[in-house]
């Protein structure tokens, strides 16, 4: 056995090891460690996993993801809140089918995700990710400005109208991580699938040839924004959990600190391998349990400030020392590995190094 | 087919502005028409005024814009960072004029002099140029040209120092106060600027400060134009921009020179934080508006061209200034702001048409 053949089976016993533990996660851990660790870094993962699909195989490292999630979870707040009396006053409180407006804000959410994509489909590298964290700014700043649809303070209430088929989520939390884990295999199935269609090949030679593709006769405006379309559902479905999770939205859920929240799981993980997504989210929120409850409420010792400073080192030092994240590292071990077990090979290096090094 | 609605959208947009709103009625109600202030037909004072409110905004972005597209424009580098020197710069200030003045929190604007103005706005330039530069040769120097990385560095730069302003700043609070990290501050004018000008055009007196807003964007624009067109600084900047390699080729040290251009964008971020403060105020959540307003007037004037930095703070002041009061207000949803959305269909618009922007350089 080779020992790239080695590394698929080792990862696929580790991937099936880690699904495995995570199906029975709520007989293992704790309340709080299900519902505020595992739930949310299976939503925040398949948020994750929407930026690094767009980076690994488009190419585009794109920070209006949470800006979708946003969008996502605020079109689902105000088409399920209803007006009751003494309940929610906040929002279009449209009072529709759950299961109605499920669809229709995914549907909504890939729309303007088809419309943001088109506007920065012809912007590459650095010029995508102004844009895209333009998009974010944006929704943050419509949803708080626009009232009629929330304004500043939170809509709430988001979790009690849930279609029948995911059912009592808002006090059966060990529903809602199930139904957070089966979400994410399915994000995890469906872009593996994607990548190895026909589209995601040629999104592939789009990532690493953009003119020669399009000297080929690729639409590369039309790939690229399908392919932020479906970035845009994967992330709206993370979204949409992200709303019956929380329960409440408000503005700050797709600020510019959740921004920054994301791109650095997805940093962590890794912005080549779409499993780095998950990875990513569950060390990010390991360490900032870890670290939330070391630090005093007077402020971090010696210099001061909150959580976020040790974040922002987390994040440089990442950067610094491995731009691939923890992917990255396994991968770099493994090839140190090949290095040291056989007669030198020629590196296929593809080019997704210019996801980050280019 | 969609630069025909764009051009028909736009076409649209300025006949509305022209003519077709309409006051909004003593009794609430309304149709599509009601704007918070007529049509130019109808209210051309008010018309002017709104322009006026436009073009000094625009003053103010152009001198945090122009330091964001210099950096980008030599290094490729897109300081993320930005805004976060912007928000320290501004306390910086804050406190410098505090000390001086020895007033304590209620300051009024009379009693402010120029000195008390122009010592605080050199010390925050001087102190965030210095900054910036340390952040450029400890964090940007080593790895030129993997401009993605970079930005993650600026942008966990910018994660650091904005918590860490937040944590430290204001320090100087009103008297039986608590201090409280992050909150809002006003640094003040000069007295002198406090006051209304006649400006004998359609009868509308003018805001002094806000005119002087208008002139130091103006004043930057020139020094820098002369910077870089006349001066030998600015020939290399320029051959820099244009051609990196060769210009080092040659035997020109760029790196003195991109220390140079990251030492004064990030100067100008704590220019325009000062002037913003004096205008407005200096809070928290100011780094990510003012990081916003640099990314969209780079975004449509192209990236690393001043003329381009000087259109987009035009017009992205302008749909500002005209979103505010030309935007329809109809019905219940009185406190709605919708002019956010026309930034994104501003630089949808610009984009559908040049990608690079209007005056960016095809990559």
């Amino acid at each position: 056995m080779t020992l790239d053949g080695a590394k698929v089976y080792t990862e696929r016993a580790i991937g099936i090891g880690a699904l495995v533990l995570a199906v029975l996660a709520p007989v293992l851990v704790s309340g709080f460690w299900l519902n505020s660790i595992l739930t949310q870094a299976l939503i925040l993962g398949i948020g994750a996993a929407s930026l690094i699909f767009l980076s690994a195989y488009g190419g585009m490292i794109s920070l209006a993801q949470t800006g979708i999630m946003g969008i996502a979870g605020y079109a689902l707040a105000n088409m399920v809140t209803q007006r009751v009396p003494g309940g929610e006053t906040k929002g279009l409180l449209l009072g529709w089918n759950p299961t109605v407006a499920l669809v229709a804000a995914i549907l909504l959410t890939v729309a303007i995700g088809l419309l943001f994509g088109a506007v920065a489909s012809r912007s590459f590298g650095i010029y995508f990710l102004m844009l895209t964290l333009t998009y974010t700014v944006i929704a943050f700043l419509f949803v708080g400005s626009v009232t009629l649809i929330g304004g500043f303070s939170p809509v709430a209430g988001v979790d009690i109208y849930t279609p029948g088929f995911i059912g009592d989520i808002a006090t059966d939390r060990n529903r809602l991580y199930y139904i957070t884990l089966i979400t994410s295999v399915f994000v995890y199935v469906l872009v593996r699938y994607l990548v190895r269609t026909p589209f995601g090949i040629s999104l592939q030679g789009i990532r690493d040839e953009p003119v020669r593709m399009a000297s080929l006769g690729y639409n590369v405006a039309v790939h690229r924004t399908l392919a932020f379309g479906i970035g845009a559902f994967i992330a709206a479905l993370s979204g949409v959990l992200y709303a019956w999770w929380f329960g409440q939205l408000s503005p700050t859920t797709m600020g510019l600190d959740a921004t920054i929240q994301l791109l650095v799981i997805a940093v962590i993980g890794g912005l080549r391998r779409i499993e780095g997504a998950w990875l990513g989210a569950i060390a990010f929120l390991f360490i900032t349990n870890e670290i939330t409850n070391r630090i005093p409420s007077s402020g971090l010792p010696v210099i001061g400030g909150t959580f976020n400073t040790v974040v922002g080192f987390i994040f440089l030092a990442i950067v610094i020392v491995s731009p691939d994240g923890l992917m990255g590292l396994w991968d770099k071990a493994w090839s140190a590995a090949r290095r040291r077990g056989g007669p030198p090979q020629v590196e296929v290096e593809s080019s997704d190094a210019a996801a980050v090094t280019s | 087919m969609p630069r025909a609605a764009a051009a028909a959208l736009v076409v649209f947009a300025i006949l509305y502005v022209i003519v077709i709103a309409s006051p909004p009625d003593e009794f609430g109600g309304g149709d599509w028409r009601t704007t918070n202030t007529g049509s130019a037909f109808d209210d051309p004072s008010a018309f002017l005024t709104t322009v006026l409110d436009g073009m000094t905004f625009a003053g103010l972005l152009f001198i945090v814009a122009s330091g964001f597209s210099l950096i980008f424009g030599l290094m490729r580098v897109v300081n993320m960072a930005h805004g976060a020197f912007y928000l320290l710069g501004g306390y910086i200030a804050y406190e410098v004029q505090q000390r001086m003045t020895g007033s304590g929190f209620g300051l009024q604007p009379g009693e402010v002099n120029t000195w008390e103005w122009i010592v605080p706005w050199l010390v925050a330039m001087v102190c965030i140029g210095v900054f910036g530069l340390a952040v450029q040769q400890l964090l940007l120097r080593w790895n030129q040209g993997q401009d993605l990385r970079q930005a993650l560095i600026t942008i966990a730069v910018s994660v650091i120092v904005a918590d860490q302003v937040i944590a430290h700043f204001p320090r100087t609070v009103p008297a039986g106060t608590q201090q409280f990290g992050g909150n809002a501050v006003t640094i003040s004018w000069p007295g002198w600027t406090n006051r209304l000008v006649d400006l004998h055009v359609g009868g509308i007196s003018y805001s002094l400060s806000r005119l002087a807003m208008l002139a130091l964007g103006i004043a930057v624009g020139l020094v820098l134009w002369l910077w870089l067109h006349r001066t030998k600084t600015g020939l290399v900047i320029r051959a820099g921009v244009d051609d990196r390699q060769m210009t080092s080729a040659i035997g020109i040290n760029i790196q003195t020179t991109f220390a140079i251009a990251f030492l004064v964008g990030s100067a100008l971020a704590a220019f325009g934080a000062v002037v913003g403060g004096s205008q407005a105020s200096i809070a928290q959540g100011r780094d990510g508006e003012w990081l916003l307003f640099s990314l969209v007037v780079v975004i449509i004037g192209g990236m690393g061209s001043l003329a381009g930095a000087a259109v987009g703070s035009v017009l992205y002041g302008l749909v500002f200034a005209f979103a505010v009061a030309y935007l329809p207000t109809a019905g219940s949803d009185c406190c709605t702001q919708y002019s956010v959305v026309l930034t994104f269909a501003l630089m949808a618009l610009v984009l559908a048409f040049r990608p690079q922007g209007l005056f960016g350089k095809a990559t």
